[in-house]
């Protein structure tokens, strides 16, 4: 690694020292593609979050794609039902790699409001890996922008080799999320064990 | 606007054998319902939808009401003949006891659509129908043919409480996935049991949550013992 201050020393000489891994990540954290896809009330702010006021478009993220095969982030924006989830899930399965999710609001974080209902699933985070939680009911732009600053510095301290890399460059990692099947009463299975290990509670 | 009792006039010299019943609503609003024999829902509700002073030809809102079986406990005063010894002698004597009783007054499932007038600027009138009871006589006419407003609702009606609308044109659930078993919004369903994580559970939940985690600790236990 190339010392700090040597580099800002370099710099102004007109000298770019560099790694491959600096590169790699400040490409893929500065254009981040969401994916077009919002669930409830928590997704008209993420449209907010895109519209000039608050402009998502500085941070690279301004094109949002209509197909899961050309998107990097899937925004969870609101209640994910239990008829909608295996959806989502197929959505996720369906993008490319590398891919990041966003879990916004508090039903996309653990069933919120609506927890205790019949069709309302306990947080997404049960059936595919989630990067950034976002609280609120809806979070503010200003939360969403955080959240997604946030997953920016997450992808800028990724390794490119050796423990903590991301999924797509580890052979054996498993890339595909096995859908969840409607069954008579929940779905089945109610959660993904490989993915959404049960938090233990300290009381 | 015609008050209930009007209109229940109107209907019965309409159809002579309607046997409509006014359900009064004893809150300020008083807004009194007609209850329909479902035998001749068709036809009254024919009539109100083409009768040139009700003009009813909006269903704004279709809705269901499950009524579950109640115990009714109810005192009784029951007379009966009763042996006593008076001064050494046998006498039978009537003596009224007070009994309480319990019967069991079966439920039933409760359909209930809000009409308007766009053409009069009137309502609501509130029509209700019964099922015979919860479990197999669940029938009712659906309304959808007289009011197409009604199909979604109907359909979510049928999803949710299970009445089964006969005459429907497409009734299919329309809210929970085919095979999908029961329905959510009866008074006695009961949800999966989902609570292996429930940080702050209180109430019902908390009551669930800790039955779930006795039921798994009862399993690990026998698994360990094995």
């Amino acid at each position: 690694m190339v010392d700090e201050k040597l580099k800002i020393e370099l710099g102004k000489q007109g000298i770019l020292a560099t790694t491959i891994q600096e590169l790699y990540n400040w490409g893929r954290r500065s254009s981040i593609w969401p994916m077009n896809f919002g669930l409830a009330c928590c997704a008209i702010e993420m449209i907010a979050t895109t519209m000039a006021r608050y402009d998502m478009a500085r941070f690279g993220a301004e094109v949002f794609r209509p197909s899961p095969r050309q998107a990097d982030l899937l925004i969870i924006s609101g209640t994910v039902t239990k008829k909608m989830a295996p959806q989502v899930v197929r959505l996720y399965n369906q993008m490319p790699e590398p891919r990041y999710v966003i879990a916004m609001g508090a039903c996309a974080i653990s069933g919120g409001p609506f927890k205790q209902g019949y069709n309302v699933l306990k947080g997404i985070d049960r059936y595919i890996p989630v990067d950034i939680h976002i609280p609120g009911c809806p979070p503010r732009p200003e939360a969403l922008l955080s959240a997604f600053i946030e997953l920016q510095k997450k992808i800028d301290a990724q390794p490119l080799t050796g423990e903590g890399r991301p999924r797509f460059l580890d052979a054996e990692a498993q890339g595909e999320f096995p859908v969840p099947e409607p069954g008579e009463h929940d779905l089945e299975p109610a959660s993904n064990k490989g993915v959404w290990p049960v938090p233990v509670v300290i009381r | 606007m015609m008050t209930v009792e009007e209109i229940k006039t109107a209907i019965d010299a309409a159809i002579p054998d309607a046997g409509v019943v006014i359900v009064p609503n004893p809150s300020p609003s008083g807004q009194h319902s007609l209850r329909l024999d479902p035998r001749h829902a068709i036809k009254v509700a024919k009539f109100l939808r083409g009768d040139a002073e009700l003009a009813l030809d909006f269903l704004s809102n279709a809705t269901g009401v499950d009524w579950p079986d109640r115990e009714v406990a109810e005192k009784v005063k029951v007379t009966r003949p009763v042996t006593k010894t008076v001064d050494g002698v046998e006498q039978t004597a009537e003596e009224t006891v007070e009994e309480t009783r319990k019967r069991v007054e079966p439920g039933c499932l409760e359909v209930v659509y809000h009409l308007f007038s766009v053409e009069k600027k009137h309502g609501p009138v509130v029509l209700r129908m019964r099922t015979v009871n919860r479990t197999d006589q669940v029938e009712l006419p659906s309304l959808t043919p007289i009011w197409r407003s009604a199909e979604f609702q109907e359909r979510e009606i049928f999803d949710l409480f299970g009445v089964v609308f006969t005459g429907h044109p497409d009734l299919r659930r329309i809210l929970m996935w085919e095979g999908f078993k029961d329905h959510p919004m009866r008074r006695d369903y009961v949800d999966p049991d989902d609570f292996d994580y429930e940080p702050t559970a209180h109430d019902a939940v908390l009551v669930r949550a800790q039955e779930h985690r006795a039921a798994a600790a009862a399993e690990e236990g026998t698994g360990a013992a094995q």
